[in-house]
């Protein structure tokens, strides 16, 4: 079997990185990001990415740091209030911009990695998202065709993984993770900790190894975006 | 007296019922989870993958891999549990969340709802606004009944682009609240000292019986 364990994420990257590829990355705000994988992204100055995540990191963390460096033509996302950079990229027109319905968008992931070209839902009848859309009625109801994403990599987050690829998320760090795993047609994890084959419950495994072509240990920062606490 | 920001998200905690699995949106609306009457068991669900959220952590509880859908740090309950934002929203759309309470930038008299883009101005998105609304059984939301110049928020018709269409069960503004029915809004409850003249001379969409 191919080794799946690099001791890098620039070594991880090698030979998958081309200038205009999708890219499927996980996290949700800067919870769960592939931090180590996005700076190796930035310091191999790949450009023209389509990148599909949830949100677009802040101005000098998470996917906002390739959004500094201008290396992404188009974003898909849902919510992408944090950034202001993205802001006047998009205002000025340097940036394309999709907004997805959050579901839409974890659908369209989870669809595209099962094999599933598209599918029906009610979110966004009415409203410009459905502008160009198929409608389709099943009992009564009007729901649009939304389509499933493959992207050309996909980069994930997990707290631990094994050799096989093997992963296991924690706590809300999972978010889009699983999705963007299944999603890319190759998928790269960055780890907390590599534990060894046959540590992990497998009946507690998250996203099976067959997902991940690539793994690496990473250093996190894990940044908190809004830190809010109680009295103690 | 109108309702002030945690008078309007306490008038909110009445929309609870006890079983309730409830999403609340970013804002006002998650102050309602101060206010939960006594002794009633609600679950809140964070659209990013969490059921069961806890209150804001102290400094020593303090985990980067803990946050709610407003990216601020929660804590988790016994009853937690965790899942990916797939399985989160099949839970949204899939018709299982009983009650979500969300802001608003404008309401229509049909329930139309406007509350994620003022075009050429903001751009944040959708978020998980469009999927809640279309897919969580009854939708309450929170807004102040006009902007800072006077002018409604309860309209005829949304002037911003929709997040959904004919979605919204119930308005709570700072003046009252309405139910939207056939024919337009009815006037619920008043906060208290407003009079139904104050809401008429405030409200574009029409006010029925």
């Amino acid at each position: 079997m191919a080794k799946k364990v690099f001791d890098t994420a620039s070594a991880a990257l090698e030979g998958v990185l081309q200038n205009g590829m999708s890219i499927a990355a996980g996290g949700f705000g800067l919870c769960g990001i592939p931090e180590n994988l996005i700076a190796a992204i930035r310091d191999a100055g790949t450009n023209d990415l389509t990148v599909y995540s949830n949100n677009a990191g802040v101005d000098d963390f998470g996917l906002g740091v390739l959004l500094q460096t201008k290396q992404v033509k188009k974003m898909v996302s849902s919510y992408v209030g944090e950034n202001a950079e993205f802001m006047r990229q998009y205002l000025s027109g340097e940036l394309e911009l999709e907004f997805n319905p959050q579901g839409t968008l974890a659908e369209r992931l989870r669809a595209g990695g099962a094999g599933i070209p598209g599918f029906y839902t009610k979110t966004g009848v009415g409203t410009v998202i459905a502008d160009g859309k198929e409608h389709k009625d099943f009992d009564g109801e009007t729901y649009i065709l939304e389509r499933g994403i493959r992207a050309d990599l996909a980069i994930v987050k997990a707290w631990k993984g094994d050799a096989q690829g093997n992963l296991v998320y924690r706590k809300t760090a999972r978010n889009f993770n699983p999705l963007c795993a299944t999603a890319g047609r190759v998928t790269i994890a960055e780890v907390e900790e590599i534990v060894p084959v046959g540590s992990l419950e497998p009946d507690m495994i998250h996203t099976p190894g067959i997902f991940v072509q690539r793994i690496i240990q990473g250093q996190h920062e894990k940044r908190i975006e809004q830190k809010t606490m109680r009295a103690a | 007296m109108p309702w002030d920001r945690n008078q309007m998200a306490e008038r909110a905690g009445q929309e609870l019922q006890d079983g309730f699995y409830v999403n609340l949106g970013i804002g006002i609306p998650t102050l309602v989870s101060n206010y939960i009457p006594d002794g009633m068991d609600v679950t809140l669900q964070s659209e990013n993958g969490m059921l069961g959220m806890g209150p804001f952590p102290t400094e020593a509880e303090l985990d980067a891999d803990v946050i709610n859908a407003g990216k601020q740090t929660i804590t988790e309950l016994d009853r937690t549990s965790y899942f990916s934002s797939a399985d989160s929203f099949g839970m949204i759309r899939g018709g299982h969340i009983n009650l979500a309470i969300l802001g608003a930038m404008e309401v229509a008299e049909n329930g139309d709802l406007a509350n994620w883009m003022i075009p050429g101005k903001l751009v944040k998105g959708m978020g998980g606004a469009m999927d809640l609304v279309a897919g969580v059984e009854r939708v309450v939301v929170i807004m102040d009944h006009a902007n800072k110049h006077g002018e409604s928020k309860l309209l005829k018709a949304c002037t911003l682009p929709l997040t959904g269409t004919g979605v919204v069960d119930r308005i709570i503004t700072n003046l009252g609240v309405f139910d939207v029915v056939e024919g337009g809004l009815k006037i619920v409850e008043l906060a208290p000292e407003v009079t139904e003249d104050e809401v008429r001379k405030l409200t574009e969409a029409a006010l029925v019986a």
